[in-house]
């Protein structure tokens, strides 16, 4: 047996561990990003001379029915046809047995980078409501993401927000026939955005509100910089609002009833309280009412107080 | 660092491989549980040997008599029959018994002697000692361990690779990835390789390809081999395909 050199054996090991796209018609460029499922790789389509993003998952030794599933999950989420929805160009097997999808190449920053580039709750909340928009199209596709999370989601450099990594995507309903899922027991996603019945293995019983919950759980990440956790959004953060940690709190609660019905739903809570308009998930006082449209109406308090002040001045100097 | 995305088997348990030596050594067969135990011997030796010469700081004679101990114990006690999965790696495991049994050894206050009964294993000592004293390295002990480890796993696919290209008439395809792969000339080009072998191009491609992709098919094998459960495996291959080792 030769002694191979460490210089020689991190080489071996890259070769090893780097795709063997031989077969197809893609060639190695680098990696752009490892994580727990797979690895994603910047390669150049040679047949339409463009870069591609191409995720391998880390499945050395994959079954042919894990693979047709995986194969097939990627052909439906390749239909889903949305603006936030990044597009899967290809799928395929790599001789080695890995399963691979080619996907748009996004330039641009993962939404936590971006958040850690900008401090605006409101603009970050704008590219939520686009990430709720994406996923909602997906739902009505009979698709649920199962992985939401900031690390999946780009912001391209024009401010285009768009949802990746569709690979653990569960079909729903309409997919009947189609839908293999992983057995019960399996617990896919990642930890600290995923929905309690996710944790325990419900597979089966995952439907929309599962993703629900992982978009709070950005929203949690986006209110506060930190990760989800047992901590209400306002203790982390004093700058929350009450109204914005209600809808955080509202799309996290821990029974999937008592979560928001739809990505939509989320998405317009969202969007009232970014136009300071009631939200459902938060019951105001009367007070709270009264602040809220004067912050709201501003310039019409401001004109009725100026007339009021005026109405008083010229009152006075004619009683004079 | 950034959180993973996560498939776990039912509850996260992940069931045992059918591939494994560790588990073959659990067998009552007498005959399949020694050829597993030569599996996991040929993978654990080495780095069990160094290991002892540096954390141990034992001297050569010593080191190789406390490796033939152990090994020749670990047989006849049957050590690999009780590894619980669920506690620890398999490396982990065997580095624990081999701490516990070179500080038996020491306390005991005796220089082994082993005869009689217990079994010889023909162990290239030499090598080994050459290697340690000609590659000094600052890890620690038990990275140390684990790197040796990873290195004689690649050396053991190599020379499973040049066997099997050589059985199925298919050495072009190991000299091409030895003269690439495997050499310290970086400028050795496809261009080149094409003229030395007298081969287009396009053919020294596919071959690299070829043997490239068996390649990684027998480290893949002997991964599986020597390690228990599905989840030591991926942590390993992880591991293995450079993700967690320094």
């Amino acid at each position: 047996m030769k002694w191979i050199s460490d210089d020689k054996l991190d080489r071996l090991r890259t070769l090893v561990a780097n795709p063997d796209f031989s077969s197809t018609k893609y060639t190695f460029v680098k990696e752009l990003a490892r994580g727990g499922m797979g690895t994603v790789y910047l390669a150049e389509d040679t047949e339409l001379d463009r870069h591609v993003a191409i995720k391998v998952l880390n499945t050395p030794d994959v079954t042919e029915d894990l693979r047709d599933r995986m194969v097939r999950e990627a052909q439906i989420i390749a239909r889903l046809e949305h603006p936030g929805i990044v597009p899967v160009h290809d799928v395929g097997v790599l001789p080695d047995g890995r399963v691979f999808y080619a996907m748009k190449y996004v330039r641009g920053s993962r939404l936590d980078e971006y958040a850690a580039e900008n401090s605006s709750i409101r603009d970050r909340l704008r590219k939520f409501q686009a990430v709720c928009d994406a996923v909602a199209f997906a739902h009505a596709h009979g698709v649920i993401h199962r992985d939401l999370k900031p690390q999946n989601i780009m912001i391209g450099s024009f401010g285009e927000v768009l949802v990746l990594d569709w690979g653990v995507a569960k079909l729903g309903r309409g997919f009947s026939r189609m839908n293999t899922d992983w057995p019960a027991g399996t617990i896919v996603g990642t930890r600290d955005y995923m929905s309690p019945e996710q944790a325990r293995g419900e597979i089966d019983q995952l439907d929309e509100r599962a993703d629900i919950y992982s978009l709070g759980a950005v929203l949690y990440f986006l209110l506060t910089n930190k990760l989800p956790g047992e901590a209400r959004p306002r203790s982390v953060n004093a700058a929350v609002s009450k109204t914005a940690e209600a809808i955080c709190l509202k799309a996290m609660a821990r029974s999937a009833g008592e979560r928001y019905s739809s990505a939509l739903e989320l998405s317009a809570d969202i969007g009232h309280w970014l136009d300071a308009e009631p939200v459902s998930a938060y019951r105001e006082s009367a007070f709270e009412k009264v602040s809220r449209w004067t912050g709201k109406n501003r310039f019409l308090v401001l004109l009725v107080l100026a007339y009021l002040v005026m109405r008083i001045f010229f009152a006075f100097t004619a009683g004079r | 660092m950034d959180p993973d995305t996560d498939i776990g088997g039912p509850l996260h348990r992940f069931p045992v491989t059918n591939h494994s030596a560790i588990i073959r050594a659990r067998s009552d067969d007498q005959i399949v549980r020694r050829r597993a135990f030569d599996t996991i011997l040929a993978s654990y030796w080495k780095p069990a040997y160094k290991y002892i010469r540096l954390k141990w700081q034992a001297g050569n004679e010593d080191a190789k008599d406390l490796t033939q101990g152990f090994f020749a114990t670990a047989f006849e006690k049957n050590y690999f029959a009780t590894y619980d999965a669920g506690k620890a790696s398999f490396q982990t495991f065997l580095r624990t018994c081999l701490d516990a049994f070179v500080a038996n050894e020491r306390k005991a206050g005796q220089r082994l002697k082993r005869g009689g009964d217990m079994d010889h294993y023909q162990l290239d000592f030499l090598t080994a000692e050459h290697e340690l004293a000609s590659h000094a390295s600052d890890l620690s002990p038990e990275d140390y361990f684990h790197r040796e480890w990873i290195r004689g796993m690649f050396a053991m696919s190599v020379g499973a690779l040049r066997e099997r290209c050589d059985q199925t008439d298919r050495s072009v395809h190991f000299q091409l990835f030895e003269r690439y792969d495997l050499s310290d000339d970086a400028n050795v080009s496809y261009a080149m390789l094409a003229k030395e072998f007298n081969l287009e191009p396009a053919t020294v491609n596919n071959y690299l390809a070829a043997v490239r992709r068996e390649f990684r098919r027998i480290v893949i094998e002997k991964l599986r081999e020597i390690t228990a459960t599905d989840e030591e495996f991926r942590t390993e291959a992880r591991s293995l395909l450079g993700v967690d080792v320094k």
